[in-house]
């Protein structure tokens, strides 16, 4: 009785034993089912943090070698073993700029279109569209803005806009040089159309937790579609927008393909204009990593990913704090 | 009669809600104008690119006629495998999240990691792998880039599987709990499977986005020029032969890019359609 297997006693005949071994026999059963997810849900948590400690140690010999003054040094000489990581994380932080000031404004308009103005019928064809280009893979972008994009950029694009933003004080710096097509600008644009579907998707989906009935009020009192936007919905989502916005600025950060095709990949410093080529920390692990030349270039490549990662992780967590309180506050407020 | 300061202030708001209206609109059609741009040339530059002899011959030295086939099936390999490992981790991570862990800490900082590397950059984990196992073995390898596309398939499933799980009435489980069954037995054949159709699309949307990623095949399964179906060895892939024939100036292999990314683009959006059309048949 006591060593049956168990196909005999789940069968369809009353159990024969007392109640009390069965439930203990259900409650091991359950015991061990929640140990076992639990412990696929510990192993991912342990791989996704095993990460940043593997490339702590991947970097030591660079962090020891070069300390903190990786950070502000501008060369980058793989022959004399000298590494700075300036110019990635310039080229960076500006091509991801240049994609938030074009993506920030076009997908809040798109958001709004789907949210408020768009006939009913329209909403949900637009609104996959959105979706289905969000999901294109980034090469795609990056091959199709290096052999389509560019050679038209810097044909009919480019020297227009030095003709009419060059000679402005501060920002006509900005659009100087000769215009190459390939650039920090043109891989900003690139990223920009990239992210945009992300943004606007985010941004839909926030509007969307403003209760109609405070939409409602508004109009009813006579604002105009305007005003509800700018008055009742955006204060509303407030928190949510700048989180999708973060989310977008994560994707454009650690992008890799699109930048890579684009950016020129020239390790040193050519001048403030966003006409001239320059790298970013993604580009440079793409094209340098698997042809680096020796442990030093390695470990600072690492290093480079580190900072990327840091970056990325504390963009990423902020948005995900917004957008966890706007869920939090739509949640009791309605 | 209206004061003139009135019909001022209701023309000045007029005025800026046209403006408004006006410039939304042509936010979405800049937007979709890209989009049809993008597409309308993957459709006509790859259609031209489309033969035969892309899915029966392999990569070509430049100046020569070639195919895709060692690539496609390169890619196949890695993104089946990586979704087989990927895809049980996923689900029972996500049924923790969503079955043991609704609250309490240790869920909290999991769901927090999980939902940061859903989208952190995917060069990172390329970097990771290559740290953990590339230098390990000493060699680059197909092994490593599955296990690198499976790390990104994890996060995407544990996400949508915890989603679809709680979007199950609690009535149902306590249902199956009024019932005598077991936990398990109640989240294996009640909840899970009233929430399948989710998971499936979770699955779906995790394999489209691993069909098209490069950045972690760079440093893991590298490439191969030749046919190879041995996992230990490098490994050509569809997305990073693109890119290796795409920055190149050679014309045949630039057709070839645009052949294999007409693939990679219809095999993606066919893929975000499937899993649309499987969660929007069946909602729980």
């Amino acid at each position: 009785m006591q060593k049956m297997p168990s196909s005999i006693t789940s069968s369809s005949l009353p159990p024969p034993s007392p109640p009390t071994r069965g439930r203990r026999r259900l409650a091991w059963g359950d015991m061990l089912f929640h140990r076992l997810t639990q412990g696929f849900a510990v192993l991912t948590l342990l791989l996704l943090s095993g990460i940043i400690v593997s490339l702590i140690w991947g970097a030591w010999p660079a962090i020891r070698e070069f300390g903190v003054s990786f950070l502000w040094k501008a060369e980058w000489n793989p022959p004399m073993n000298r590494f700075g990581a300036l110019i990635p994380v310039y080229g960076t932080l500006v091509t991801s700029a240049v994609a938030l000031v074009i993506a920030v404004p076009v997908s809040f308009g798109i958001a709004f279109f789907l949210t408020e103005l768009a006939p009913g019928w329209m909403r949900k064809p637009l609104g996959i569209a959105v979706e289905l280009l969000a999901g294109i893979p980034s090469i795609v972008y990056g091959m199709w803005g290096l052999l389509v994009f560019v050679p038209i950029f810097s044909e009919y694009i480019q020297p227009p806009l030095a003709k009419a933003l060059g000679p402005l004080p501060i920002i006509g710096a900005l659009f100087s040089g000769p215009p190459l097509g390939i650039g920090i600008l043109a891989a900003g644009i690139v990223l920009a159309i990239m992210i945009i579907p992300f943004i606007a998707s985010v941004m839909r989906d926030v509007f969307e937790i403003t209760p109609a009935i405070l939409k409602e009020s508004s109009y009813a009192l006579g604002s105009t579609r305007q005003e509800v936007i700018w008055n009742v919905v955006l204060p509303y989502t407030r928190v949510g927008v700048v989180g999708g916005i973060m989310l977008g600025l994560g994707r454009a950060l650690g992008e890799t393909m699109a930048v890579t095709f684009l950016i020129g990949n020239i390790n040193s410093f050519q001048g403030f204009s966003l006409f001239l080529p320059g790298n970013s920390i993604a580009s440079a692990l793409a094209n340098e990593f698997t042809e680096a030349s020796g442990e030093l270039h390695t470990s600072a490549l690492i290093e480079l990913g580190l900072i990327l990662f840091l970056i990325t992780f504390v963009v990423l967590s902020l948005s995900k704090l917004l957008l966890m309180r706007l869920a939090k506050s739509g949640g009791t407020q309605t | 009669m209206k004061s003139t300061k009135f019909s001022w202030l209701a023309w000045r708001r007029r005025l800026l809600n046209y403006t408004a209206t006006g410039l939304s609109l042509l936010a979405m059609a800049f937007g979709l104008f890209w989009l049809l741009w993008i597409l309308w040339t993957t459709l006509s530059l790859g259609v031209s690119g489309l033969s035969f002899s892309l899915f029966t011959q392999m990569t070509p030295p430049p100046g020569s006629e070639g195919g895709l086939a060692n690539a496609i099936v390169g890619s196949l390999i890695m993104v089946g495998l990586a979704t087989l490992i990927g895809t049980p981790i996923g689900i029972f991570s996500g049924i923790y999240l969503a079955e043991f862990a609704q609250r309490g800490w240790l869920g909290e900082v999991i769901r927090f990691m999980n939902d940061v590397l859903l989208s952190a950059p995917s060069i990172i984990i390329g970097l990771f792998i290559y740290a953990v196992y590339v230098t390990y073995r000493g060699h680059f390898s197909g092994a490593a880039g599955v296990l690198a596309l499976a790390l990104i398939v994890i996060p995407v499933v544990v996400r949508t599987t915890e989603n679809m799980l709680r979007l199950v009435p609690s009535s149902l489980r306590e249902a199956a709990f009024a019932l005598g069954a077991p936990r398990w037995h109640m989240i294996m054949y009640v909840t899970l499977r009233a929430s399948l159709a989710g998971v499936m699309t979770g699955i779906l949307l995790a394999v489209a986005r691993i069909a098209g990623e490069t950045a972690p095949l760079l440093f893991t399964a590298l490439s191969n020029q030749y046919w190879s179906t041995n996992l230990d060895k490098p490994m050509a892939s569809l997305p990073v032969v693109i890119f290796k024939f795409a920055m190149s100036p050679f014309e045949d292999w630039n057709r070839l890019a645009w052949a294999g990314v007409f693939l990679i683009v219809v095999t993606v959006l066919a893929l975000n359609i499937a899993a649309r059309a499987f969660f929007g048949r069946k909602t729980v």
